[in-house]
């Protein structure tokens, strides 16, 4: 009984804070707090603001980019995992892997960025910080979530299913694109969308690892929020979390159909 | 294991060296480095200067302390909400279990700085909160909210929640009702039931929550920036101090080698437990 | 009789655990063999060393004449049946059976032909739009057992075929998979635990024991003429004598009057079709199996009895 009630406590605790935020973000006052009545015009004010526009492709962009590139390799080191038994080193593969997703953001955009600076001290004629070292830094940090999930769907698969095709007279390559992917494609996704969701919400190790003409979207956002609360500020929050739930309403009504 | 399992194998492993291993060589390899105004700013020589700083100023050491208090606090408030949370869900009828997990989960799916940042909104003196209760009468001044260990402990609970509240379910699940029927047939109270049966056979659950909460939050940086105050000190804000403010990036990498040694052992003690619970 | 498989010195093991214990054997054509024994004794993994689905540590198997030891699943003519029927989710019933065809780059016409002719011979033909799971259990084995015949391996390896069925659909089965393998000519290679479900099926029986084979024969030649005592205790009840003898229950007969040995009633335990009197002799309780046909002079307990036997019912057998 009381944990029940500590549950409402805790949903109410969780979503209330997202609702003052986007119910504020109609408010006509620029006080933010008085409500003065309804108005959409800190949505045309966000709009017409180019940096914040800006950073919100460069985020977009690096977004799906390192999403993808981890689901390529998370992909490939949960399969691993999960399939190629006791191998060599395994324990080490398998604890490297699980370190990005508790160690702290300041050391992994440190670490990411110290490597950047010695890449390029050797290798000169390497691209400076920007776009492409955001991409790489959050496929690296994301990658381990993307294969814990693969690992703990291939894992609860029986290896039947490829044993049988094999079986049958499918050859290895045919095996993983007819029979493994199909089946683990919902860990797929939810590993992209996972991925793409942690790299557009990145601010620490962004910060470390971007260079001038790269500011992420939350780069901005804290760059403003520092200052104190804006309208603006809170329409662009009401629009991300709407965005999110959209997304994910739609990624699970995706599965659902395809579960039937 | 045929070519294509080691190939990508190997491919895997490529990448982990280059973009896990190495960059913590790298770190340890710059916190001996002298700091200096140049393009990147450190070079030789090599020097223990910024360890003995380290230990000899007080300010770093009452950082380190700080976020460890804090971590502890504040992974003791999580594991107090989020267990009778995990516990309500894992009793609920099956059908409503998804339901109420996946509320738990959404809001860690929007953004974490929009999250931190509505609770500034709340928190503020001309917040939501001081507003409701100064129309109330409750008071007449506005309280101190915002910028204060407070708000620090509440923006971490708030954020790290789901991360407790799942393992905790998953091994609250599992748990046979029938064990819980027979320690009561037994005659055991309904406390005794959960302090003898069902708080030890969550344990795993209990450890990695808290692992899950307390290694990240020692090193946390956004949450103290903008929900603590001048004098909420961790460590996480010191390295940020070091590296964007100060530009002494020696000084930085070694805050940052010092701090992963405080972490090395939590973080082992939750590969175990994850390989514990991977075996089990 | 000419071999399909020819199973020579094979040998497996995980770590220290020997699964398959250089095992020979050999499969005639258009026979069925049964890998009877407890779990883990190596039968599943005899079956996957058939299928290529593990690599043998010794020895070599040869298919139709050719060495296979190390062709991969997907080049050999024979085809397994999944005790799970691993029929794959995501495909429909058609599918499923044409994936196995579609694999050796047969034409689309033939590909259809083939997966109606297979699925008619399992009584499926209405289903093939289905996915597996809007099918019974007796409906998904028999889209396993088409999947593989679609293929007309030389032999179908069976693992544990009856295993996910109801009590009352296995007996049905096995003697419809027996009509069916009459029909195809091909042979089998059941795995099973069941000692009933071995007798029903096979041709010949190979009982296996910790990775090696016990006794390889013809189910009666089992049942009457065991090796050793395991395989004797395998196939129904024994009365097992210090000394190494063996007689099975039904074969002793019960006199008030007159016998070789001498014991006394302690328990009568009535089993409809027939009775088991226990009879507690000089060197251990002895059970008798008597069919209840009627007249019988009933002994009741605490009668003093004596048992006799035939000489060809006793045998004196290594444990």
């Amino acid at each position: 009984m009381i944990a029940r009630v500590l549950l409402g406590v805790g949903l109410v605790f969780l979503y209330l804070p997202l609702l003052v935020v986007m119910g504020y973000s109609f408010n006509a006052s620029r006080l933010v707090t008085v409500w003065t009545g309804f108005s959409t015009q800190w949505y045309g004010e966000l709009f017409a603001d180019r940096q914040i526009l800006r950073a919100a492709g460069i985020s977009f962009i690096v977004a799906v980019i390192s999403a993808s590139l981890a689901t390529v390799l998370g992909t490939a080191a949960g399969y691993a995992l999960a399939r190629f038994g006791p191998f060599r080193g395994r324990s080490i593969f398998a604890g490297s892997l699980a370190v990005p997703l508790v160690m702290p953001e300041v050391i992994t955009g440190l670490a990411l960025l110290l490597l950047f600076v010695a890449a390029q001290s050797a290798m000169p004629w390497l691209p400076g910080r920007g776009i492409g070292t955001l991409i790489v830094a959050h496929a690296s940090l994301t990658t381990a979530y993307v294969a814990v999930i693969v690992q703990a769907r291939v894992s609860g698969m029986a290896r039947d299913f490829e044993d049988a095709a094999a079986d049958l007279g499918a050859r290895p390559a045919t095996v993983f694109v007819h029979i493994t992917l199909p089946l683990i494609a919902p860990a797929l996704v939810a590993g992209w969308l996972l991925a793409f969701v942690l790299s557009l919400d990145d601010l620490v190790i962004a910060s470390f690892v971007s260079g001038p003409q790269s500011t992420t979207l939350p780069m901005v956002v804290f760059s403003s929020v520092r200052l104190g609360v804006s309208p603006k500020i809170n329409a662009l929050a009401t629009i991300l979390i709407a965005l999110t739930f959209l997304m994910l309403a739609a990624s699970a009504a995706l599965a659902r159909k395809r579960s039937k | 294991m045929n070519v294509q399992a080691k190939t990508s194998l190997f491919a895997v492993w490529l990448w982990i060296g280059l973009v896990l291993l190495l960059p913590f060589a790298i770190v340890l390899k710059i916190s001996f480095a002298t700091a200096q105004l140049s393009v990147p700013p450190y070079g030789p020589p090599l020097t223990g200067a910024n360890y003995a700083a380290l230990v000899g100023d007080g300010l770093y050491v009452r950082a380190y302390l700080g976020s460890l208090r804090i971590a502890l606090v504040s992974t003791a408030l999580t594991l107090l909400l989020g267990y009778p949370m995990a516990y309500a869900i894992a009793r609920a009828p099956v059908r409503w279990r998804q339901i109420l997990l996946l509320l738990v989960v959404l809001p860690f799916w929007t953004s974490f700085l929009v999250r931190i940042y509505a609770w500034i909104g709340l928190l503020r003196p001309t917040g939501l909160i001081n507003l409701v209760l100064e129309s109330l009468g409750v008071i007449a001044e506005p309280l101190r909210l915002l910028n204060t260990d407070g708000a620090v402990y509440l923006g971490i609970v708030y954020a790290y929640l789901p991360f407790m509240v799942l393992p905790l379910y998953a091994r609250l699940e599992k748990l046979d009702p029938a064990l819980l029927e027979a320690a009561a047939d037994l005659g055991a109270r309904p406390w005794s039931t959960f302090l003898k049966i069902t708080l030890p056979l969550s344990r795993p659950g209990v450890i990695a929550g808290c692992l899950l909460v307390f290694i990240p939050t020692v090193g946390e940086f956004v949450i103290p920036e903008l929900l603590g105050g001048p004098d909420t000190l961790m460590i996480g804000k010191v390295l940020w101090t070091e590296f964007f403010t100060n530009r002494n990036w020696p000084m930085s990498a070694a805050v940052a080698v010092i701090l992963l040694a405080v972490l090395v052992l939590p973080i082992m003690w939750f590969q175990a437990a994850q390989k514990e619970e991977a075996r089990a | 009789m000419s071999t399909v498989i020819r199973v020579d010195g094979i040998a497996k093991s995980y770590g220290e655990v020997r699964a398959v214990d250089h095992v020979s054997l050999e499969v005639g054509a258009n026979e069925c063999l049964a890998l009877l024994g407890p779990s883990g004794c190596g039968k599943t993994t005899l079956l996957r060393l058939m299928a290529g689905l593990e690599t043998p540590d010794a020895g070599t198997i040869a298919i139709d004449g050719a060495d296979m030891t190390r062709t991969p699943p997907y080049g050999r003519p024979v085809n397994m049946m999944f005790q799970s029927y691993a029929l794959f989710p995501h495909m429909t019933v058609a599918d499923n059976v044409a994936f196995g065809l579609k694999q050796d780059r047969l034409a689309p016409s033939e590909v259809e032909a083939r997966t109606k002719e297979a699925l008619a011979a399992v009584e499926l033909e209405a289903l093939g739009a289905r996915k597996p799971h809007q099918l019974s259990g007796g409906q998904r084995q028999r889209v396993a057992l088409a999947r593989c015949i679609a293929k007309r391996p030389k032999a179908l390896l069976l693992d544990e075929p009856m295993a996910a069925l109801d009590k009352h659909l296995r007996e049905r089965t096995q003697l419809e998979l027996l009509a069916l393998r009459r029909r195809l000519g091909i042979s089998f290679v059941v795995v099973t635990h069941d000692q009933d479900e071995a007798m029903t099926m096979a041709d010949r029986i190979a009982v296996m024991d910790k990775g090696r084979i016990l006794q390889i024969d013809t189910p009666r030649a089992l049942y009457e003429r065991p090796a050793t005592q395991g395989v004797a205790r395998f196939f129904g009840d024994i009365n097992l004598w210090p000394s190494g003898l063996v007689v099975r229950p039904e074969r002793i007969a019960l006199s008030r009057a007159s016998g070789d040995m001498e014991g006394v009633v302690i328990d009568i335990i009535y089993r409809g079709t027939a009775t088991t009197y226990l009879v507690q002799t000089a060197e251990l309780v002895v059970r008798v199996l008597r069919q209840n046909t009627g007249g019988d002079d009933d002994a009741q307990k605490g009668d003093k009895v004596f048992l006799s036997w035939p000489a060809d019912a006793a045998r004196m057998l290594s444990a």
